[in-house]
């Protein structure tokens, strides 16, 4: 399964990011290798839009659970169009990695 | 006056609330019926020019942008479009792809892009122009958003390419508050922009940013000083190392406000204001014509 976390750094240690358009960094994960990698968000300073480039970057790493704070109308919409599954973290204060745990706990909610 | 033969003049502020509006329409009533004036509400987000002016409107037109709609019998899914649209109002999702109307500013590049003619543009309604004649033969037209989503800035140049402009006319277009891109769609083309501002830090923050654009657009700017009393000296001061003119000062008044609530500009407060909007306008001519000839 490979999931896609917003986060404030580069490092899965880092803290998450609340904003899933606005968010500087994706952690990408795959729960079967547990292998990691830092997506660089491109787009974060884009006035509009943000949230469609930011589900464009999911949808091109084949991303099956998306886990963010919150999800705008149109990321949302284009999310739910590829059929990726949105979630929300437990806190904000969370880190990516406990995060990832928390998903692997089944603790997490999804975003609806 | 560049190439066109008009001259027009742009008034703008950093923030919303300085009063731009009153000094736009109280320059507008004092140029006529000497100058031939026409006036642009390029405020379209919330245009309100009409509320001092009172045209009486006869014209109207909407205003659309060209979105694009995507034959799915064409589309190869090659992602070109999605990739040269710098809006993100497209995503290639799986083997579609996804338009957001609201976010699409119709610039055309995905059909340009576009290798196998699949993307068709249609019109998608984005507001509407009006004009009519306004108090004291003013020509008046403004632009109304009609969406949610802002997309001001089609319609703003929308509105400036509408209405005629005769030789000798005066151009006055009263902008949207702050900094964004309608501000500078606002101010192309102008051969003058006037600054209200407030002499506040906020005032000045908000300043600096309009003219920073004014710098770059190479558009020579003066400043109004609005509520002059209220604040410090700060924006004086900064105006002054910049050489940049303060071009008139309006004293804070209740007076003044409660016109203002009313519907009423400048000139309705004293008759003085005819005057000093009329000599302030000369200088703009002169500095026009030596920003021209340098
Ligand atoms: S550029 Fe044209 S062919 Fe390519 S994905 Fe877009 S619409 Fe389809
Ligand atoms: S017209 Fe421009 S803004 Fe609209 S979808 Fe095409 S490229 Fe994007």
């Amino acid at each position: 399964m490979i999931l896609i976390i917003s986060s404030q750094n580069a490092d899965i240690n880092s803290p998450v990011d609340p904003r899933f358009g606005r968010s500087q960094f994706f952690i990408k994960y795959d729960t079967n290798t547990n292998h990691w990698e830092a997506i660089k968000n491109s787009s974060v300073n884009q006035r509009g839009g943000a949230g469609i480039a930011a589900a464009q970057i999911a949808v091109n790493h084949k991303a099956e659970v998306v886990i963010s704070g919150d999800f705008g109308p149109n990321a949302f919409n284009a999310l739910k169009a590829a059929g990726i599954t949105m979630m929300t973290f437990l806190q904000d204060t969370s880190t990516v990695q406990d995060t990832i745990d928390h998903y692997k706990q089944g603790k997490l909610n999804p975003f609806e | 006056m560049k190439n066109s033969k008009a001259l027009c003049i742009a008034v703008a502020s950093g923030k919303g609330g300085t009063g731009k509006t009153t000094v736009a329409t109280s320059l507008a009533l004092s140029l006529t019926p000497q100058e031939n004036v026409l006036f642009l509400d390029c405020d379209v987000e919330a245009p309100n020019g009409h509320l001092f002016l009172r045209p009486r409107i006869e014209a109207e037109k909407k205003a659309v942008i060209l979105i694009p709609r995507i034959d799915v019998e064409k589309c190869l899914t090659c992602g070109k479009c999605v990739e040269v649209c710098q809006f993100h109002a497209l995503a290639e999702i799986g083997k579609s792809i996804m338009i957001f109307p609201q976010l699409c500013h119709g610039c055309g590049s995905c059909a340009w892009h576009c290798p196998s003619k699949a993307i068709k543009e249609i019109k998608n309604p984005i507001g509407v122009l009006e004009a009519g004649l306004a108090l004291k033969g003013i020509r008046f037209a403004h632009g109304i958003l009609t969406i949610s989503e802002p997309m001001a800035t089609p319609i703003i140049r929308q509105l400036k390419k509408w209405q005629k402009t005769e030789t000798g006319s005066v151009i006055i277009q009263d902008a949207p508050p702050g900094a964004s891109c309608s501000v500078v769609e606002t101010l192309r083309g102008a051969d003058f922009a006037l600054l209200v501002s407030e002499p506040t830090p906020f005032g000045l923050h908000d300043l600096k940013q309009v003219l920073d654009i004014l710098k770059e657009m190479n558009i020579p700017g003066g400043v109004i000083i609005n509520r002059d009393g209220i604040g410090d000296f700060q924006v004086d001061q900064f105006l002054k190392q910049n050489h940049i003119p303060i071009m008139m000062r309006i004293p804070y008044s209740t007076e003044i406000a409660s016109a203002v609530a009313a519907g009423k500009t400048l000139l309705d407060v004293s008759s003085n204001y005819g005057l000093e909007f009329k000599t302030l306008f000369s200088q703009i001519k002169k500095r026009v014509m030596e920003n021209e000839t340098c």
